[in-house]
């Protein structure tokens, strides 16, 4: 092709004002999933947005259907696969509720303990990425990724020790927690929650101070306190958003209300507020921890004799919405029973699906990087997200 | 506002009588007054705070759709609900009165291919477009066969 032939199509596709769209995913390394975002373009700005999810669709609640109350749990933690602990929780909690089934007190302070260190991790795993996703204003960005990985894997540890699995744990049963703690292990979570108090000013200090940092996440995204509650949004993103809502707080499970803590609200709205909110999280849930070890009863971990065969729980006829405060916001399990050995109908609240929905309402306006910053703000989970 | 002050003005207006458990109100309206009871929850209740939105398959007896609002600042949550009946799939969108309905209500039109009337954009969401069937009734079994690269 001759020379200026190339230079003429070049020149056509490059003019001036006109829209253009642009496909941001499916494998877009920000997403840390599979999401794609139809973006309409204005030079740099960006004036629409479709999002498309659905890659990571398993059917879930159809599973649910299939499964027993025994069999599922195991399967709940892989929704939100980076916060296993409560995903599991929120579905044993609904069929204790359905069935009216009591879980010891012991079981109740395990089940605080084991979600308020997931919530470290899941944190741990935000921040890092989300630095890492706005990469060089922060000095190359892998600097706080490495950090938060090094920390997570502590926390990770000590999840090893306490259920056998890393990532999806299968702690949670029906009527209490699968395993007791092994001796010596509040020692070391004890140990493990000091030194990771002492990093998270680190983690501050080096960002909180950085002048690129605060340029890129303060009025980055903001979400009116309207527009939160409209959408539905839950966990980090209402409360940065000024709303008090915190599950823990509006309908305390598993003892929540013997603990002492503080839900942190944000005004602004902004990425920085969702930052903040997550940042005294980390140290509330280190509070939490201290508290649980502390205070743990003594007692049976379960009310129901140990699982020999499926089928084993009977849930009498009725229905039943149980939630928890996930690391993402309210994760909830709506089940509905017909008297059988298997839910007649099983419906997921992941946090991450109504929080995403609100990125369609809050991207337009932003320039290209803003959309990387936001959507690591709203830190959605896909396994969450497509169930 | 309390659970039994919506009660009672559920009552008044609709005629209805609205389980009451806790915080919690329930209250099941039929499918004419669906569009009617949301802006009600929304105006009259200040349930502002949308959580979710999905449908049960009962069956012969038709869809049901379920739907959770809350007023987070008296702690009122009011449950939803409405039958559409045998082989009915139309119901109204309640996606202009709450911004989460949209992503919800799509949600459920894929899965149980609920018509919901006024919804800005109703298309599939999670699944493909161009999927057959809709997974979550009770009639699609597990291993309904596929086609597996379209």
């Amino acid at each position: 092709m001759p020379d200026t032939q190339v230079r003429q199509t070049v020149e056509v596709g490059y003019g001036g004002n006109e829209r253009l769209m642009m496909n941001m995913g499916p494998q877009h390394p920000s997403s840390h999933g599979v999401f794609r975002m139809i973006l309409t373009l204005e030079g740099e700005t960006v004036v629409g947005v479709d999002a498309v999810i659905g890659y990571l669709h398993r059917c879930h609640e159809k599973l649910g259907e299939t499964l027993t109350y025994v069999q599922y749990p195991s399967i709940a933690s892989k929704t939100d696969y980076v916060a296993a602990m409560t995903s599991e929780l929120a579905y044993v909690s609904a069929v204790e509720k359905v069935a009216k089934i009591d879980v010891p007190r012991r079981a109740q302070y395990l089940r605080v303990v084991a979600a308020e260190l997931q919530r470290i991790a899941s944190h741990c795993l935000w921040l890092g990425t989300w630095c890492l996703d706005m990469g060089g204003a922060l000095g190359g960005g892998a600097t706080v990724f490495l950090y938060c990985i090094r920390e997570r894997e502590l926390v990770l540890d000590r999840l090893e020790e306490l259920t056998g699995a890393r990532l999806l744990y299968g702690f949670h049963q029906v009527g209490g927690t699968r395993y007791d703690i092994p001796a010596g292990w509040d020692v070391k979570v004890r140990e493990t929650v000091d030194f990771i108090e002492r990093r998270i000013d680190e983690y501050e200090a080096m960002l909180g101070a950085n002048a690129f940092f605060l340029a890129r996440t303060q009025g980055v995204g903001v979400i009116s306190r309207e527009l939160a509650q409209a959408v539905g949004v839950s966990g980090p993103l209402i409360r940065g958003s000024g709303v008090n809502y915190d599950v823990r707080r509006a309908e305390p499970y598993s003892s929540y209300g013997d603990f002492d803590f503080v839900v942190p609200v944000e005004t602004a709205g902004d990425c920085y507020a969702r930052y903040r909110v997550r940042m005294v999280e980390f140290r509330q849930s280190i509070r939490i921890v201290r508290q649980a070890l502390e205070g743990l009863p003594e007692g049976p971990i379960s009310s129901r004799p140990g699982v020999k065969s499926v089928g084993q729980v009977r849930v009498p006829k009725g229905e039943g919405y149980a939630r928890v405060e996930g690391a993402r916001g309210e994760v909830g399990c709506y089940l509905v029973s017909d008297g059988g050995p298997k839910p007649y109908r099983m419906k997921w609240r992941g946090a991450s699906f109504s929080n995403l929905a609100v990125l369609p309402h809050i991207v337009p306006g932003h320039k290209v990087a803003d959309v990387v910053a936001i959507m690591g703000s709203v830190d959605p989970v896909f396994g969450e997200v497509d169930r | 506002m309390t659970a039994a002050d919506a009660s009672a003005r559920i009552r008044e207006t609709f005629g209805v009588e609205a389980g009451v458990d806790g915080a919690s109100v329930t209250v099941a309206v039929p499918r004419e007054l669906w569009a009617e009871l949301g802006l009600f929850a929304l105006k009259r209740l200040g349930c502002c705070y949308f959580n979710w939105l999905s449908a049960i398959d009962w069956k012969e007896q038709g869809l049901e759709v379920v739907c959770r609002v809350e007023n987070l600042d008296a702690g009122l949550v009011v449950t939803m609900r409405t039958r559409l009946g045998p082989g009915e799939t139309r119901c109204a969108s309640l996606a202009g009165l709450y911004r989460g309905a949209d992503w919800m209500e799509r949600e459920c039109y894929d899965m149980f291919g609920i018509r919901f009337e006024g919804h800005p954009d109703l298309r599939r969401i999670l699944l493909s477009e161009d999927w057959e069937g809709y997974p979550l009734r009770k009639d699609y079994a597990v291993d309904t066969p596929f086609a597996p690269y379209r």
